[in-house]
């Protein structure tokens, strides 16, 4: 489904992703772990097409099509989902309408009949109960004075309305506390099915108590640099992230030895 | 920037076309007999006639104002034609005899005169480079008491009314441009709404310059009556051309005791283009007394049109317990400039005045906005909030904000609140990785920014004018 190939990408002078293969299946869970600083969330707006980082080398496809080459919208439509680590406030655009006309965009792309406001309302409904979301937060704007934990919710809310075929969290368990991390990995797992693959990317294991993931990589320096099954993310929850990078610091010894 | 945006950049004014009418013209050039053939057209009543000339005449002596902060090539007001009127509108015309092409000008802007089709609810008047070519609704309005006509026809079957509030609330001396525009105007709306009379309907004013080099002086006056209320709206449009020209209204209100006056301009005057060749100056003097107790006068303007705006819709506190309020929102895109606010003037006792302005500035555009609040020595318990809020869009744009309080009654209480921000890429990337495209995540955005003055339009035009915004902030990111 999605294929990155020695993707290398620079913010400004600085390159910050130096070389990155990851393959996403169809149906599978990849968990990105590693320290603060290493990329991770470089990888994921890279992924989604933020304009302020530039793709200096490698490849990108998704289900065929070079995913450079596409609009952030365009991506967006063809079923890619971030749930951001830091959610943008919009003052003074609800919730309500900012939603029905991102789920209305992404309709009017797979062209699909457009809802109105009655028809979203009876959408919305069944998706807020997922994460345990008040009604009233639908009248609100758009995480404006959101607490972070509430920010984290609204996230999967919109996730659970636009229902994309990859899903990329980013952090989505900071900020949160054990039961809102339990209502949130809840809904994710609800929300899966055999057709639909997710990046889920995290400082800590404890989310992946809850969403399990079928690989596990450790990102360090803007490189991949080392990946195993779910229990990788236990012995790096052990040994913490020195672990890795004095394994790799050894093992760069080793070779110039 | 991509091409999508690019395509969106170029799109044409919708409202840019010339409509092919044989006009009735006044030859170039401003003097007495130019004023007097204004009025001779109009077959105007001596006291008229008198009154344009001793404005014209004090507008000899008034100098330009060039204290806004926007800047113009000389205005030449002998190169300008000061009368222009499609041949086949006679004065006081049934909606029956209008010309075919001008109502087809109408549908075209939207805008049906033919009642039994038009928006249920809403009264227009239709004026047409310097007439007024019809005014729906008039009958069931007249039921009520309520008058609604042309400013032309008001002067001949109403002269008293017009007689008693004419110049009343903005004098022919007030300003240059207000001077100028009592010395030519050459029609306009009036509204009269009778003692108790709550105005069923939406009152409205279609404004279309036609005419190349033909400036546009259109006088508004509304009186509302003891414990009356009424609701109104303009809205403007002109074709696209490569000079500009000059738009100099003036709009009078007033409201006796208990009445409440609400007035609304969405103002989508050519801009001009890209480069700032074209567009219209849009000069206006607009202004309200509440002149009896418990009185209220709101204005509400969307100004995303002409090249220059210079308009300071004010409301003079006069009546105890009067309210005024100002809701602006104010687009620049490309080479436009705007310089607008409101004046707050509290002479009565426990007046209180609420200012919103919301700035929007995109491309090379600049936005200032001016407003002055004063509290004069008798106006115990005067109260005023301002919120002043600009947003820019991209880095080659301005935002000004120069506000002037003055108060001279130790109990008044004036607040000001002002905040600047910029759309950041952060908000339109957030927007477009939920499947919006640029220009749907900047109206969205814009107009979560504009929600306290969109609240405040009458329902019916709320939507358009948020669909305006977005139409003249397209192809500013990329
Ligand atoms: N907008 C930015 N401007 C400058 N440096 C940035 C920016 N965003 C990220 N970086 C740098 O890129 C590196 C990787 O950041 P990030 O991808 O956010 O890491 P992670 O999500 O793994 O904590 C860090 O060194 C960070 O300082
Ligand atoms: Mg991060």
């Amino acid at each position: 489904m999605l294929e990155i190939k020695g993707l290398r990408a620079n913010i400004g002078e600085n390159e910050i992703l130096k070389g990155i293969d990851l393959t996403v299946n169809k149906g599978e869970i990849h968990a990105v772990m590693g320290p603060n600083g290493s990329g991770k969330s470089t990888l994921a707006q890279v992924i989604a097409g933020h304009p302020a980082y530039e793709v200096t080398a490698g490849s990108v496809t998704y289900d065929g099509q070079d995913l450079l080459d596409m609009e952030p919208e365009e991506r967006a439509q063809a079923g890619i989902f971030l749930a951001f680590q830091y959610p943008v406030e919009i003052p003074g655009v609800t919730n309500a309408y900012f939603l029905r006309s991102a789920y209305n965009a992404v309709r009017k792309a797979r062209g699909e009949e457009e809802v109105d406001p009655l028809e979203f309302l009876d959408v919305m409904e069944e998706k807020m109960k997922l994460v345990d979301m008040d009604p009233s937060m639908l009248n609100r704007s758009v995480n404006a004075g959101f607490s972070g934990g509430e920010k984290k919710r609204n996230e999967i809310v919109q996730l659970a309305v636009l229902n994309p075929r990859l899903a990329i969290l980013d952090e989505t368990d900071s900020g949160l506390d054990i039961d809102a991390l339990r209502i949130v990995a809840d809904g994710v797992n609800k929300l899966r099915t055999p057709e639909k693959s997710a990046i889920v990317v995290t400082h800590y294991q404890r989310l992946l108590n809850y969403i399990v993931p079928d690989f596990v990589h450790v990102l360090a320096g803007g490189r991949i640099v080392k990946s195993g099954g779910k229990e990788l993310a236990l012995e790096l929850e052990e040994h913490g992230y020195d672990w890795i990078q004095n394994e790799q610091s050894a093992a760069g010894a080793g070779s110039r030895a | 920037m991509s091409t999508a945006i690019e395509s969106l950049v170029n799109r044409e004014y919708q409202y840019g076309f010339v409509t092919e009418v044989e006009a009735d013209t006044i030859p170039r050039g401003l003097n007495e007999d130019v004023v007097r053939a204004i009025a001779a057209k109009k077959d105007e009543p001596e006291w008229m006639v008198e009154w344009r000339l001793k404005a014209y005449r004090r507008w000899l002596t008034m100098t330009e104002p060039h204290w806004p902060n926007v800047t113009y090539g000389p205005i030449d007001y002998q190169d300008m034609i000061y009368y222009s009127a499609p041949k086949s509108v006679k004065p006081l015309a049934s909606l029956d005899e209008v010309d075919p092409e001008l109502l087809r000008t109408y549908e075209k802007l939207g805008i049906s005169l033919t009642e039994q089709k038009f928006l249920a609810g809403v009264a227009v008047d239709a004026i047409f480079d310097s007439v007024s070519v019809g005014t729906t609704f008039k009958e069931e309005l007249g039921k009520q008491g309520i008058i609604f006509c042309s400013f032309g026809e008001a002067i001949q079957s109403h002269p008293d009314l017009v007689q008693k509030y004419l110049g009343t609330v903005v004098p022919h001396s007030d300003n240059f441009f207000a001077a100028l525009n009592a010395a030519v105007f050459s029609d306009g709306s009036f509204c009269y709404v009778p003692k108790g009379v709550k105005c069923p309907m939406e009152l409205s004013t279609y404004f279309r310059i036609n005419a190349a080099d033909t400036g546009q002086f259109e006088r508004t006056l509304i009186v509302a009556e003891e414990g009356s209320s009424v609701s109104y709206l303009e809205g403007c449009t002109a074709p696209k051309r490569s000079g500009n020209q000059l738009h100099a209204a003036v709009v009078e209100l007033v409201a006796l005791d208990n009445a409440s006056i609400k007035y609304s301009t969405v103002q989508n005057w050519y801009a001009g283009d890209a480069e700032g060749v074209g567009g219209i100056y849009n000069f206006v003097t607009k202004r309200g007394k509440c002149v009896g107790v418990n009185s209220k006068i709101s204005w509400t303007q969307v100004e995303t049109g002409s090249a220059i705006t210079w308009k300071y819709p004010s409301v003079i506190l006069q009546g105890d317990n009067s309210t005024g309020e100002f809701y602006s929102v104010a687009v620049v895109n490309n080479r436009q400039q705007a310089d607008t606010g409101t004046k707050m003037i509290h002479i009565g006792k426990n007046t209180k005045s609420t200012i919103i302005s919301k700035g929007i500035s995109a491309g090379r555009g600049n936005n200032s906005y001016r407003g002055q609040v004063k509290v004069m020595p008798r106006a115990t318990g005067a109260r005023n909030y301002t919120q002043c809020d600009s947003m820019l869009i991209g880095n080659e744009c301005g935002a000004h904000t120069f506000p002037y309080i003055e108060v001279q009654n130790d109990s008044a209480m004036v607040e000001h609140e002002a905040s600047t921000s910029k759309i950041g890429e952060d908000q339109i990337f957030y927007c477009k990785q939920r499947g919006l495209n640029a220009e749907h995540a900047i109206s969205i955005i814009v107009s979560g920014f504009c929600k306290e003055v969109f609240q405040n339009l009458p329902m019916e035009f709320a939507v358009e004018a948020q669909q305006l915004l977005g139409i003249s902030l397209e192809g500013s990111v990329g």
